[in-house]
């Protein structure tokens, strides 16, 4: 399977990344060859095989349903480009 | 006392104890190196140095009140990857630009819990994805070793780069690195160092950048195998802030440094050799099993048929996880943002100006091999793939291998700007005996074990069974003891 460029810029999209036609045509090529080189899994006969969900395989921990931490909206929003009031700040999505 | 920064961890925990110097000179004295190397070098992104004399000096209060702990002034090195209290944690990505934790990852914490000082933050490929540490917002690292009589600047192997720079060039007792696919192993055996990958699980993901989740596993970089014994220690842990961290006690790995290998079954899988590989790789190999018989160890011819597709497969996993763990960096909560006509269009062009390339690159393959239609045939494959590779490892394992001895790398250290210029894939073979052991969750370590013909160090990796790091590091220290130990020239 390959991509061609419209495809390139769909992806793009999808993964919010705003690319230029050049870097389009430049990711078509270099995601072509990484796609191109992955086909060799094809070779292998993985019928019947489970696909693997766990590397190590562990029940899942699980921890008693106690509030334990909180109280820290300050240490939240500490990093954001853009607050108030302890909240985030995004342009407006709706009208 | 400059030779301070010549000592291993070993040596300096004894020289601590019997006051021959003070956590702060000790402290001092690689600060002051890190100023004289890291213009040339580029290993550390920021140093803490204010930090580091206080800690140093919190330490020296410790000894003399008889309380120290097992890495009681130990001065370390930490891959931007990790999060610290305050101070720059930026996975050497631009996106995370300004990024300063309010809290320190559960691994760090130990290390201070445990005594170490922190230096300052390494140097790394962007989030991770690199195996050159070129891919860096903040610039490639230069390893300290040169080809015999050149002068050109090589690279240090990635994404630890930043890490095993800094330790093979005494700018750090020892570093935390991490490995996805091979980044804690590869720029290890680039740099004379030793790295030790841990089983998934053993060490606790909480507050590291997150790259691709099911692969991740944080070690350390040192200059010995018992210095990365004493390190790992400390570093594992049981973590209920992960819930993929096991319930399994951490043992004292440095009672396993220098136990006998006699009677071990070494298992040597032919799939390792591979077309094109260097003689000097290949005598290399040889020299490890010689060394193994010398020890009393019984070398058995094994098979790991799946191996060849181990990376192919790992270009698919490694990537889908990563596209969704990059999700989060949308100029919203922390780092960068580049303003936009709405929020789609500020979160395309934040995205757009914050990561780089190969980042993007791999955000882009996840994307797509995770997209509707194409969720079958690449991923579920790969992760059917991964099992068959498992399975393998399970099937050696089960008859009797106590340790798989291959190369670390398929060569020894390469030029700045010489890979993966127009084939990324070239770049992504450097893996190609590192990715096996993440694929599957084992344990892999790299041990330098020789020169090649430009006085390049080349390492052998040992991979062993899930939890037992203690056997690696046991059979890690016969190649140590063969080989001897690898100090670049210093010409910085």
């Amino acid at each position: 399977m390959s991509v061609d460029k419209d495809t390139v810029k769909h992806v793009a999209h999808l993964a919010r990344i705003k690319v230029s036609d050049a870097e389009a045509d430049a990711l078509r090529g270099e995601l072509n060859t990484i796609l191109g080189w992955v086909e060799q899994l094809n070779e292998v006969d993985v019928d019947g095989v489970e696909p693997m969900t766990s590397v190590i395989p562990m029940a899942m921990k699980k921890r008693a349903d106690d509030v334990t931490d909180g109280g820290k909206a300050a240490d939240i929003v500490s990093n954001a480009p853009a607050t108030e009031d302890h909240y985030f700040l995004v342009p407006k999505v709706v009208e | 006392m400059s030779d301070l920064t010549g000592l291993t961890i070993a040596a300096i925990r004894e020289g601590l104890a019997k006051r021959d110097f003070s956590a702060l000179e000790l402290t001092d004295a690689y600060l002051e190196a890190i100023d004289a190397a890291n213009p040339l070098l580029n290993a550390y992104v920021v140093v803490t140095a204010d930090k580091a004399r206080d800690m140093a000096r919190a330490s020296d209060q410790r000894i003399a009140s008889g309380e120290a702990r097992v890495l009681e002034g130990v001065p370390l090195g930490i891959k931007d990857l990790f999060c610290t209290k305050g101070v720059h944690s930026q996975a050497g990505s631009h996106i995370l630009d300004g990024f300063e934790p309010t809290y320190d990852s559960t691994i760090t914490q130990n290390l201070w819990d445990d005594g170490a000082v922190m230096l300052g933050k390494l140097n790394m490929d962007e989030f991770a994805m690199g195996s050159s540490n070129e891919t860096s917002y903040y610039g490639p690292v230069v390893n300290p070793w040169r080809k015999r009589g050149g002068n050109a600047d090589l690279v240090p192997g990635g994404s630890s780069g930043g890490s095993a720079s800094a330790v093979a060039a005494m700018l750090c007792a020892g570093a935390t690195a991490t490995d996805t696919g091979g980044s804690i192993r590869q720029p290890a055996a680039f740099t004379g160092t030793v790295g030790i990958k841990p089983t998934y699980g053993r060490c606790s993901r909480w507050g590291i950048v997150a790259f691709a989740s099911s692969l991740d596993q944080a070690g350390p970089i040192a200059r010995t195998v018992r210095d990365a014994a004493i390190l790992l220690r400390s570093m594992a842990s049981v973590d209920p802030k992960d819930t993929t961290s096991a319930d399994i006690e951490v043992p004292d790995y440095e009672m396993a440094v220098g136990e006998s290998v006699r009677g071990m079954k070494i298992g040597v899988p032919k799939e390792y050799r591979m077309d094109g590989m260097p003689d000097e790789i290949e005598m290399l190999w040889q020299q490890g099993i010689e060394w193994y018989r010398a020890a009393g160890a019984e070398i058995v011819d094994i098979s790991l048929p799946h191996t060849k597709y181990a990376l192919p497969a790992y270009y698919i996993v490694g990537p889908a996880e990563a596209s969704s763990n990059l999700a989060r960096y949308d100029g919203v909560r922390y780092g960068l943002r580049v303003a936009g006509d709405d929020i789609i269009d500020m979160y395309e062009k934040t995205r757009a100006a914050g990561f780089g390339k190969e980042v993007k690159r791999r955000v882009l393959i996840g994307t797509y091999v995770l997209s509707a239609g194409y969720y079958d045939a690449y991923y579920v494959r790969a992760q059917k793939v991964r099992t068959l590779i498992k399975r393998d490892f399970e099937e050696v394992f089960d008859s009797g291998i106590d340790a798989i001895l291959t190369p670390a790398t398929p060569s020894a250290a390469f030029g700045i700007g010489e890979k993966g210029g127009a084939d990324p894939v070239e770049m992504y073979l450097n893996d190609i005996f590192t990715v096996t052991a993440n694929m599957s969750g084992l344990p892999g370590i790299a041990v330098p074990a020789g020169q090649d013909a430009d006085g390049l160090p080349m390492a052998l990796q040992l991979i062993g069974r899930p939890f037992d790091e203690a056997t690696l590091f046991r059979a890690g220290q016969v190649i140590e003891d063969a080989a001897g130990f690898f100090t670049p020239p210093r010409w910085w």
